[in-house]
């Protein structure tokens, strides 16, 4: 199984409800662009930064969430700052980086179990609309199942066009990948049935 | 939506996340970094078709949104999915849905140049259009200026599209999933 990007802790926002986070995160998102003020949003983000410590996390967490950024935010405040002034490109820059890192806090803080529960009770109420939470459930876990394979069959085939020198080729690489993977759905969507998983069966 | 449906969309969003692990190739002289990844959406379009591809699309975005480390460079979380970025990982489910419409229209006689017509459109026009609108929203620049800052990406995302038409084409003759009646 993959580990998610959760980080252990005991602080209030660990405790919080996934949804509740999720929704505060949507109020922050929206909210930051409703008030295209410099000051604002730096006392937003400087808000936002403020939680990172209070979560147990250190500065280095904070800059791993900043670095995959950073030289688009440079990039921003530059254009910002040749098309317009410093304000108008602090107010870009804060504004992603006040989002991108309350989005991050959200990951961090909630296990990926608690936010699939909450995706689940979430998609129960768009079940007249023709979304089966059964079926979700079992493609979610099946793609968790089924990565760890479809990575082996990977390296396995990789081997084999190295071997035939064909190891630059991604077409040689791909195709063969599609094919094995498309085989094994085949031979996989028989077991389930074979099990008398019946996908259009209403949950009782 | 039988079971055999399922599990092709759970095995293509697995198959996409598989393709992040490929390292980057880094092309020459612009330094821009090309993953394997944006393969999955084109590739999931073009074999399982619109509804499909872009469901599988969606599952996968889905367990990234929740916080697996999924995209190209163990990246995951919602910020990255509402970063600068945010349009083109969104865009990624319109377009293997966009790709899949165009390639079940052009199903019985699919020739190499309608295939690379309903890629390249999806892959590419349809993409770009969302992910520069979203960049130009984030950076508070207009619309014209983002499309010139993606247009180094440009090469890459070619690339992709022939490997990805090759790669239907081939899958078409050896295992077709797409029948046009429906």
């Amino acid at each position: 199984m993959i580990a998610g990007l959760y980080i252990d802790g005991t602080s209030p926002l660990h405790r919080a409800g996934a949804g509740i986070k999720i929704l505060a995160m949507i109020a922050l998102g929206t909210g930051v662009f409703l008030i295209p003020d410099w000051p604002v949003v730096t006392v937003i983000l400087a808000t936002v930064l403020a939680f990172y410590p209070l979560c147990g996390f250190g500065p280095s967490v904070i800059w791993a969430q900043v670095k995959p950024i950073f030289w688009l935010l440079s990039i921003f405040f530059a254009v910002q700052l040749w098309l317009n002034d410093w304000q108008a490109g602090l107010l870009v820059v804060t504004r992603i980086a006040a989002i991108v890192l309350f989005a991050s806090l959200v990951t961090l803080t909630t296990k990926t179990s608690a936010m699939l529960a909450s995706l689940e009770r979430a998609m129960g109420p768009l079940r007249p609309l023709g979304v089966n939470p059964e079926k979700v459930s079992l493609a979610i876990s099946m793609v968790l199942r089924f990565i760890p394979v479809i990575a082996t069959v990977a390296s396995e085939i990789r081997d084999a066009q190295r071997a035939r020198g064909l190891d630059k080729s991604i077409l040689a690489m791909v195709v063969p990948l599609i094919i094995r993977t498309l085989k094994m759905a085949d031979d996989v969507a028989d077991a389930i049935e074979a099990r008398s998983f019946d996908p259009d069966e209403t949950a009782s | 939506m039988n079971t055999k449906d399922i599990v092709y969309i759970a095995l293509f969003a697995a198959l996409t996340a598989v393709l992040g692990l490929f390292p980057p190739l880094t092309l020459p002289v612009t330094g821009v970094p090309v993953t394997a990844q944006s393969l999955g959406p084109m590739l999931a379009g073009a074999i399982l078709g619109a509804r499909r591809g872009g469901l599988s699309i969606v599952l996968f975005l889905v367990l990234v949104a929740v916080g697996l480390p999924l995209l190209s460079g163990g990246r995951g979380g919602f910020g990255v999915m509402i970063g600068v970025t945010g349009g083109f990982i969104f865009g990624w489910a319109i377009s293997a849905f966009v790709i899949g419409l165009l390639i079940e229209h052009f199903w019985n006689d699919l020739t190499v140049i309608k295939a690379t017509l309903a890629i390249g459109f999806g892959g590419i026009v349809v993409l770009y259009a969302l992910g520069n609108a979203w960049v130009a929203v984030a950076a508070d620049i207009s619309y014209w200026q983002a499309t010139v800052g993606a247009a180094p990406f440009l090469i890459g995302d070619a690339i992709k599209v022939a490997i990805a038409v090759a790669a239907c084409l081939a899958v078409r003759r050896s295992y077709p999933l797409i029948s046009k009646a429906r």
